[in-house]
């Protein structure tokens, strides 16, 4: 769905990539790969730099250094707004719903990436979200939780962007949704889509993942595939203290 | 008949006095509202451009013999194309800085138009007649109309309705609002920010040329006729509070109006009466009439 994708590239590809925030240097050469398709899950502690690497995906940091390649494009030097039209869609840790749009308007607001062949139709999209449906007229910060969690995530189905970077989506939510969320993933995975999840709640990511990077002080210090993840628990719990 | 002791066509004429007046704070108010909104930047070259507007209108007939009605497109058309150039030189590198230095460079910018156009026109006024169509009155039977200032009034009205219109019902009035409440992540979405604020400014001062030419054939075009305007319409702003676009249309109207009563019931209160309700709002409602407290 991405423009041009070279076959056989990877969707994303981040090579010792830094960053900061004004003086604050909080990326430390940062190495990751995600192939099309895959759903890759970034743990950590808190303050480890996860949200940072989704955002300097985005240029949403200040200075950053290194390579971020989009299916092979390179993209340091693009400005933001260039970047979602490489098939990026993100929904932010805070997740950011617009309190001055409604439901509808915030779903409808990020547009169809140039050149794209479109993403998922609104029915597809209300289909997968009964509830955003029925609350399409409410403001958008008007919505529960769940809610908004959803529609973060729906508004970014709708553009034709294949990886989707998500962070913390089941941060904060009563389980019902944290499973329907999962069940997202899933038909998300099957539907084609690339994700790349930030994730706190381990037990919420650990059965949906392909692969795990794990960071520590702005870099990856872990990395294995779902089938290590039984071998590998022990480091695990002492890296997150889960 | 009399209301209140003064005679019913006298009190007309000041509300329709107020209500051309109240036109002007509210286009002025409105542009104000949407450049703060999306750039962060209390915009004191308002005033100034205001002027410009009607200063071209003034020049366009003076020089070439451009009538009112293409003046009321092409004034607009050329401050707005100069308020992009100023975004682009000046603006620009100032968003991140605090709202003092946005108001120091536009009143800097303020200052350099006033100034030259005072070099060549001086400071008194320069002659501007209504549109033939429109000049002269009608006579409504309880009171005579001037035709001028109904049309003010109905263009100003119309020019905020659709201002609104276009900012609250949209999708290009989405994208604004989305940009006000958090640029960044409109922008990592895909829109084009940067270029949304250049033509966000662009526009707003492009509606107060429009309030410019307007003003020219009612208000003595000079050099300086923005400066008192401007004091007036912060003070609006303040009033009405910068969260709502209704809010501001709505305040401007309304101010207007209330001093076109003062002038009838108490002409020494006229001038300051905006003053003295800037202050009671101020002390009740810091954020404004629709503001939203933060
Ligand atoms: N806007 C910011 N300005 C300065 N420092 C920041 C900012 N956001 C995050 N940081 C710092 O960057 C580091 C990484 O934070 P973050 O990427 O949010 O981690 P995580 O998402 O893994 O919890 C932390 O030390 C944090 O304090
Ligand atoms: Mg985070």
């Amino acid at each position: 769905m991405a423009a041009t994708p070279v076959a056989g590239t990877p969707a994303l590809s981040i090579r010792d990539l830094h960053a900061w925030y004004g003086e604050s240097h909080v990326l430390h050469g940062v190495e990751l790969e995600v192939q099309k398709g895959e759903v890759v899950t970034l743990l950590g502690r808190n303050g480890a730099g996860r949200t940072s690497t989704l955002r300097a995906i985005l240029g949403l940091t200040g200075e950053r250094k290194g390579s971020i390649r989009l299916s092979g494009v390179e993209t340091i030097h693009l400005a933001t707004h260039r970047i979602a039209h490489l098939g990026v869609g993100y929904c932010p840790e805070e997740r950011g719903i617009f309190a001055s749009l409604s439901c509808e308007e915030n779903l409808m607001l990020p547009p169809a990436i140039q050149g794209g062949d479109g993403g998922m139709s609104i029915d597809e999209i209300y289909a997968m979200f009964p509830n955003l449906k029925e609350r399409r007229h409410s403001q958008g910060t008007r919505l529960s939780g769940g809610e908004q969690q959803m529609l973060a995530v729906a508004r970014i189905l709708r553009t034709g962007a294949n990886l989707l970077l998500l962070d913390e989506i089941s941060e904060g939510l009563a389980p019902v949704i944290v499973h329907a969320l999962a069940r997202m993933i899933r038909t998300l995975k099957a539907k084609g889509y690339t994700v790349v999840m930030v994730e706190q709640n381990f037990r919420f990511a650990a059965p949906l993942a392909d692969r795990f990077y794990v960071m520590e002080h702005g870099r990856i210090v872990e990395h294995f595939a779902a089938g290590e993840l039984e071998a590998r628990m022990p480091v695990l719990n002492q890296l997150l203290g889960v | 008949m009399e209301i209140f002791g003064r005679p019913l066509p006298a009190m007309l004429s000041q509300l329709l006095l107020g209500l051309v007046n109240g036109s002007f704070y509210a286009i002025l108010s409105l542009g104000l509202a949407v450049i703060f909104g999306l750039l962060n930047v209390i915009n004191f070259a308002h005033g100034a451009l205001f002027m410009l507007g009607a200063v071209l209108a003034w020049m366009g007939m003076e020089y070439l013999g451009v009538n009112y009605w293409l003046m009321l497109l092409l004034s607009p058309l050329i401050v707005g194309a100069l308020g992009i150039l100023i975004e682009r030189v000046f603006l620009r590198h100032i968003y991140k800085l605090d709202h003092l230095y946005g108001l120091l460079l536009t009143l800097g910018i303020t200052l350099v138009i006033e100034g030259v156009l005072r070099s060549f026109y001086g400071v008194s006024g320069l002659p501007y007649s209504p549109p033939d169509a429109l000049a002269g009155a009608t006579n409504l039977g309880f009171m005579v109309l001037p035709n001028y200032r109904a049309w003010v009034v109905v263009a100003s009205l119309a020019v905020c309705f659709a201002t609104w219109y276009v900012i609250e019902r949209t999708k290009l009035g989405a994208y604004l609002r989305a940009g006000t409440e958090n640029p960044r992540l409109v922008e990592a979405f895909g829109v084009n920010v940067p270029l949304m604020v250049t033509l966000t400014y662009g526009f707003g001062v492009a509606l107060a040329a429009f309030a410019g030419v307007l003003a020219a054939p009612v208000i003595q075009v000079s050099p300086l006729m923005g400066q008192h305007l401007i004091i007036v319409v912060f003070a609006v702003v303040v009033i009405g509070g910068m969260g709502s676009i209704m809010g501001s249309i709505l305040t401007g109207l309304g101010l207007g109006v209330i001093e076109g009563f003062t002038k009838v019931f108490y002409p020494e209160a006229s001038s300051t009466v905006v003053f003295v309700i800037m202050a009671i709002v101020l002390v009740v409602r810091p954020a404004g009439l629709f503001g939203k407290e933060k």
